[in-house]
């Protein structure tokens, strides 16, 4: 019992993070139909950022914990946002008018791209970081097997709950989020209607960025350790939480986060540490011949 | 040149160039300063910074008179007319070129500049030629992204050294063996997601590869795991291994050519190997292309529903793509085991499948010819120099980028489907 507890504590943690880089794709494939292939190539970017920040805090002596948090979080986002904004910009949208396949084999050769540009420039060593949040607090003992739950859980975990719900305010109240759910609908009739379609796309790309370099963040503090390749990983198993809360649908895609995250918790924890990996491709297999529209998501007629 | 026909030059705006260069520099300096601008070293086993501003500056100038040239470029060039696609090569001359290029492989060996060294390097092209030409089928043809063709390439390398090793068959008698396994596993992936829809098929096909390759990573127990299979048998000249010794009984191709043993006749003989796989290849796709299925492959790309509609079915013939392209890649990992000597999982990673989708894409999917350019380009580029590798996949996720916009049929355009329905889009289409 006790070390299912730590498992579905250890899975929701893992899951909060993919659920935030799941938001990424789900806005991006729901207003222009594509998958941004180099989504986990921006939380990379993220990762770093918020490395190089917490570094720089450390030399400029800024080490009060929570003020040095608070700083990265915010310097990870506007430069992250950047990066995403950065990308829509230059890749897709001289190809939004192009053939279907066009704007994935950009995405592909972006992702690759911004790979060898971080490795070009930060080394290919794998960087490690000392722990900042430190410590825990004991949840239960049960059979001689204590749960642990570090404090950095519990901030992973609050972080992730009050960005949602932040975010789930935006797109629900503000005139950007109408705008955004209007293109999602339908783009020519919002853009005959005065919504600038390119601005609300563009926005599009940049919180889903800053919401990747929260999770950039969240994980150079959770593992210690990232280098230019985590984004290839994180990026599949975020797109397959996407896919399995059904693409397109915002609280599809933290749910979707959340059970992956779950299945790779127990599934390293009860089955086989090697083939963790293989679950999650499976369960993208499974999901999209058996139910492409995916948990939450509307089915997608296809027109003539 | 005609000039009356084109409007007169437009004016360069410098105001608002100069406006959106600096808005771009601002950009670029926003982008760089992070991660160009700092860099993360070790110092004694603890992580610090280094600045590198005078980078950034560079980098920034270097994006605010890019971005001028290019608008001032743009102004003073006559506005582009769309018409048909160019073509960088028109029919006769594609002929004219792929025959010299045929001569030129037959001969390479033999040439006066021709070193070891060069010879080896052409196989590595030829390599990637067959596994573009195979990717070509499934991409370029049919219009399916696969990004996991790697798989196939693993499937065929790993059958070929398994049954090498299990039940002692030579290269030539695995081969086919190779081929037919890599095919029929097309043929079980590509059944329960042909359905698909393009973007989900490119992303479940890159979730297959991913499986094959940490299955193949896993399953030590047949596959040797990580360590890989080494002892890979070599090719035999009709039964006549190119060693310098043979075991009692088996003539050796030197002894029975009473000539001198000289390791460059195996390299040599490898590559004339691939050269004629490549060319078998070539003329089966070619002329696939010319039969009722070739037809219908080009047909289902272009529209699906009007296929369903006269009565083809496209889960057979998508089907019958992936196998093929499948097959082609497993002959080429066959030959690419029996060449290395040994295989590990190292080289069948998504890089792989990236960097084959990168040659048919700057070739021009459909192009038989473009595909060996960008093979010879892919290949030879980081044997330039220590820095040129170093750039090498960053150059071609930008060139990937750079073609999609502004060539998306590649550097050499395909056929064009000779009716039309709509005419095409503006920019591209």
């Amino acid at each position: 019992m006790a070390y299912f507890v730590q498992q579905l504590i250890n899975g929701l943690t893992l899951g909060s993070i993919y659920g935030l880089i799941a938001i990424g794709y789900t806005m991006v494939y729901g207003i222009i139909g594509m998958i941004n292939f180099a989504h986990g190539d921006i939380y990379m970017i993220g990762a770093f950022v918020s490395l190089i920040t917490l570094l720089g805090l450390t030399a400029v002596g800024i080490s009060g914990v929570p003020i040095a948090l608070a700083l990265t979080l915010v310097s990870a986002m506007l430069f992250t946002g950047a990066y995403g904004w950065a990308v829509e910009r230059l890749a897709y949208r001289p190809l939004r008018r192009s053939f279907r396949l066009a704007p994935l084999i950009s995405a592909i050769g972006m992702s690759i791209f911004l790979e060898n540009y971080v490795q070009l420039l930060q080394g290919a060593q794998v960087k490690a970081l000392q722990p900042i949040v430190r410590g825990g607090f004991t949840l239960m003992r049960s059979g001689g097997f204590t749960v642990e739950v570090s404090w950095l859980q519990v901030v992973i975990l609050v972080l992730t709950v009050a960005l949602m719900t932040v975010f789930s305010l935006f797109i629900a109240g503000t005139p950007l989020g109408r705008a955004q759910r209007a293109c999602e609908q339908d783009m020519v009739m919002a853009s005959l209607l005065g919504i600038d379609v390119d601005r609300t796309i563009s926005t599009t790309f940049i919180i889903g960025a800053a919401l990747a370099a929260v999770a950039g963040l969240m994980v150079t503090l959770y593992y210690g350790v990232i280098d230019f390749f985590i984004g290839f990983l994180a990026g599949i198993k975020a797109f397959t939480a996407a896919v399995l809360g059904g693409i397109g649908s915002l609280p599809g895609a933290m749910l979707g986060g959340l059970l992956i995250g779950l299945i790779e918790a127990f599934w390293s924890g009860y089955f086989s540490v090697e083939y963790k990996d293989v679950s999650v491709f499976v369960i993208l297999v499974l999901v999209l011949i058996f139910r492409p529209t995916g948990l939450l998501g509307k089915p997608d007629v296809e027109k003539v | 040149m005609a000039e009356a026909a084109l409007p007169p030059p437009r004016r360069v705006h410098w105001q608002s160039l100069l406006k959106e260069a600096a808005l771009a520099a601002g950009v670029a300096l926003v982008l760089a300063v992070p991660l160009v601008g700092f860099e993360t070293i070790n110092v004694n086993a603890v992580l610090g910074l280094r600045t590198r501003f005078g980078w950034v500056a560079i980098g920034v100038a270097g994006v605010f008179a890019g971005r001028i040239l290019l608008g001032a470029a743009r102004s003073l060039m006559p506005e582009r007319r769309y018409g048909a696609p160019r073509l960088l090569l028109g029919r006769r001359h594609t002929t004219l070129a792929a025959t010299a290029a045929i001569i030129f492989a037959l001969a390479l060996p033999f040439l006066p500049f021709s070193s070891r060294y060069l010879v080896d390097l052409a196989t590595t092209v030829l390599i990637y030629v067959m596994l573009g030409w195979g990717l070509n089928v499934v991409v370029g043809l049919a219009g399916l992204l696969d990004l996991g063709y790697v798989a196939f390439y693993a499937v065929g390398a790993y059958s070929f050294a398994l049954f090498a090793q299990w039940f002692d068959l030579s290269f030539w008698e695995a081969l086919p063996l190779a081929g037919l396994l890599a095919a029929s596993f097309g043929i079980a992936l590509g059944f329960p997601v042909l359905r698909l829809r393009g973007d989900y098929l490119a992303i479940v096909t890159l979730g297959f590869g991913e499986i094959v390759r940490l299955v193949l990573l896993n399953w030590v127990p047949v596959t040797n795991g990580p360590n890989g299979i080494s002892n890979i048998p070599r090719p035999s000249f009709f039964g006549m291994p190119l060693t310098p010794h043979a075991p009692h009984g088996i003539t050796t191709f030197s002894a029975f050519f009473h000539v001198p043993f000289n390791p460059g006749q195996r390299i040599g003989f490898l590559y004339y190997v691939v050269l004629a796989l490549a060319l078998v290849t070539n003329v089966f796709t070619l002329r696939l292309r010319r039969l009722p299925i070739g037809r219908a492959w080009e047909a289902l790309r272009e529209d699906e529903i009007a296929c369903r509609a006269l009565g083809i079915n496209p889960t057979t013939i998508k089907l019958s793509a992936f196998a093929i392209g499948a097959m082609l890649g497993g002959f080429a990992g066959a030959f690419f085991a029996t060449r290395q000597g040994f295989i590990s999982p190292e080289s069948f990673t998504f890089i792989e499948s990236a960097t084959i989708l990168a040659i048919v894409v700057l070739g021009g999917s459909g192009s038989q010819l473009g595909v060996v350019l960008a093979a010879i380009v892919l290949v030879t580029l980081p044997e330039f120099g220590r820095g040129l590798a170093q750039y090498r996949m960053l150059l071609f996720g930008a060139a990937m980028i750079g073609i999609m916009i502004w060539r998306p049929r590649g550097l050499m355009a395909r056929r064009e489907p000779s009716l039309r329905l709509h005419p095409p889009r503006r920019g591209g289409g």
